[in-house]
């Protein structure tokens, strides 16, 4: 199969890259580089997370930036408090993230469609607001956070190359995770619920209870992400969970490509690099941005991932 | 007599002012196939719907093999033994047909709440599906998505779709329609042979089939069972007669 060879070549080759990239950025002394790729990475996490849910799950949630806001908080809070280690630290992120998936995920899940995009979007909006609202971490203006995540001299956070490859290690991780969830047992019957939620019914599978475990896997890796971007910005503010983010994290999976393992990686380090560019060549980036996408999503069907499949068949 | 395998007492379930099942009673006996017929509105689907836990009755009660099932979910239902077809072919349609009837052997087989293992390379999943898809004829075609098959093929795997869950009753609506003669007449055939394993309630316009076929037939006119019997007794009552007046040459002279 020619067809999945171009896919697979550009994937490895971006995975290589990302793979090296602190040794370019160390010989051509361009420090800059690596800052943006690891916001690249963590975000690329994000959309990873949400395309198990929105490719293969079916489940559109417009709210997905809500866990970056509960993972960073959850960083932020406790170094507030004076709990710097990030054994307690990112654990605390996970657990929110997937308790707030949990309760969300139960009342979103009976709706079905718009609605569900509606709910999630609404609840994501209520986040951004509690977290306006507390005045002891900053509230509006958000919460400085002084000092990484200490991971007891294992890693060092403060380190740029040794917080790349622990970001980096941990979107491998959570992609190998899909790959193998989407292939097991679970993986096919959230699919198949995708694809014929009545059918699925028929033959014996309670629909609701699948698509919540789904949706909790997801908002859990998403508050990775999110303990993750704290540190790499060493600040959380409301900001990171208005729903333009939990846009832009729809736009990479879509760009990258719905429902595939390596789209949504690709889709973010396409969607990050053009902001990047873009805006620095003019203020008025979104301008040139929006119909870009416009194009790709109108004249590209599966993002990117289904482009390189079309032209691998020639 | 013993305890029939589905029984239906007085059930009655009404859509606004009409009332589309009108005090069903009807039972099928273990190894029985039992033939639903009925002018178009009839309300066959819908009771099919009460039977399989898409629909709740106003009232009366479906109990299967004596347990009460009326107010179960679908796939309760399922596990306990009953499988459905859908009158309109309702499939995996970006599975390949392997995959379609997997799923439903999965269903049956433990816990899917597996997240790493690949299901795709599980045995018994694969060889339960491979059996079900050579009973109907299709194990040449397991690897083809569902979407590349055509209309007789896809009313083919609805049917190893609910035989790969090892069902005590079938419950068929309609398996015939929009089937070529030869696609029906091989259909009748495969019928023929799965109900010396399987109980059966079959839901079918064709009325050929259905006489070729049915131990016993009730007719649904109006959402009641004016008659209920075996095919030589249907054919002869006034009444079934009266019902499909303008259908009247089908019932007296085929089978």
């Amino acid at each position: 199969m020619k067809a999945l060879s171009v896919s697979k070549a550009v994937s490895a080759l971006m995975l290589a890259g990302l793979v090296l990239l602190p040794l370019y950025s160390q010989l051509s002394g361009n420090v800059f580089i690596l800052t943006l790729f690891t916001r690249i990475v963590i975000l690329a996490l994000a959309a990873a997370s949400l395309n198990l849910i929105m490719g293969f799950g079916g489940m559109m949630s417009f709210g997905h930036a809500a866990y970056l806001g509960i993972g960073g908080y959850a960083v932020g809070m406790l170094a507030q408090e004076g709990v710097g280690s990030g054994w307690i630290q990112f654990p605390v992120a996970l657990a929110a993230s997937a308790i707030y998936a949990l309760v969300i995920g139960a009342l979103s899940l009976r709706t079905r469609g718009v609605y569900f995009i509606m709910i999630t979007l609404a609840f994501a909006q209520m986040a951004y607001y509690v977290a306006s609202g507390l005045a002891r971490y900053g509230g509006d203006d958000g919460l400085t956070v002084y000092k990484r995540s200490d991971f007891s001299g294992l890693i060092n956070l403060s380190d740029r190359t040794q917080f790349y490859y622990l970001c980096l290690a941990c979107l491998f991780g959570v992609m190998l995770l899909i790959w193998r969830i989407v292939n097991s047992r679970f993986g096919l019957v959230v699919q198949g619920l995708r694809s014929n939620e009545q059918r699925m019914q028929a033959i014996g599978f309670p629909a609701k209870r699948y698509q919540l475990v789904c949706f909790v896997i997801s908002g859990t890796m998403c508050g990775l992400a999110g303990a993750l971007l704290a540190n790499n910005t060493d600040f959380v503010s409301p900001a990171v969970m208005y729903w333009t983010r939990s846009g832009d994290l729809m736009v990479m999976v879509i760009l990258g490509g719905m429902g595939t393992l390596f789209g949504p990686v690709m889709g973010a380090v396409v969607f990050l690099l053009l902001e990047e560019f873009l805006s620095q060549i003019t203020e008025y980036w979104a301008l040139i941005m929006g119909p870009l996408l416009l194009l790709i999503v109108l004249f590209g069907r599966g993002g990117i991932m289904g482009v390189l499949g079309r032209a691998g068949r020639g | 007599m013993a305890e029939p395998l589905l029984r239906v007492e007085k059930l009655v379930r009404r859509f606004g002012g009409i009332v589309a099942t009108d005090n069903v009673s009807l039972d099928v006996a273990s190894g029985e196939l039992h033939a639903i017929i009925g002018p178009n509105g009839a309300g066959k689907t819908t009771l099919i719907s009460q039977l399989t836990g898409h629909l709740e009755p106003h009232s009366g009660s479906v109990s299967l093999a004596g347990r009460d099932i009326t107010y179960l979910p679908a796939y309760r239902r399922c596990a306990l033994g009953l499988a459905r077809s859908f009158q309109i072919t309702s499939l995996l349609l970006d599975f390949t047909a392997a995959d379609n009837v997997a799923l439903a052997a999965q269903a049956h087989a433990g816990t899917s709440f597996r997240f790493f293992a690949n299901a795709r390379k599980e045995k018994g999943l694969r060889d339960a599906a491979h059996a079900a898809l050579d009973r109907v004829g299709l194990a040449h075609r397991a690897d083809v998505p569902v979407s590349k098959l055509s209309h007789g093929e896809r009313r083919q795997i609805e049917l190893a779709v609910a035989l790969a869950s090892k069902p005590k009753l079938l419950l068929l609506d309609e398996p015939m329609a929009g089937l070529g003669v030869t696609e029906s007449q091989g259909m009748v055939k495969l019928l023929q042979e799965l109900r010396k394993e399987v109980s059966i309630v079959l839901v079918e316009h064709d009325m050929p089939a259905v006489f070729a076929l049915a131990d016993r037939i009730s007719v649904l006119v109006y959402g009641r069972v004016i008659a209920s019997g075996d095919p030589a007794a249907i054919r002869a009552n006034d009444e079934v007669k009266r019902a499909y007046l303008g259908d009247q040459h089908v019932v007296t002279h085929h089978g």
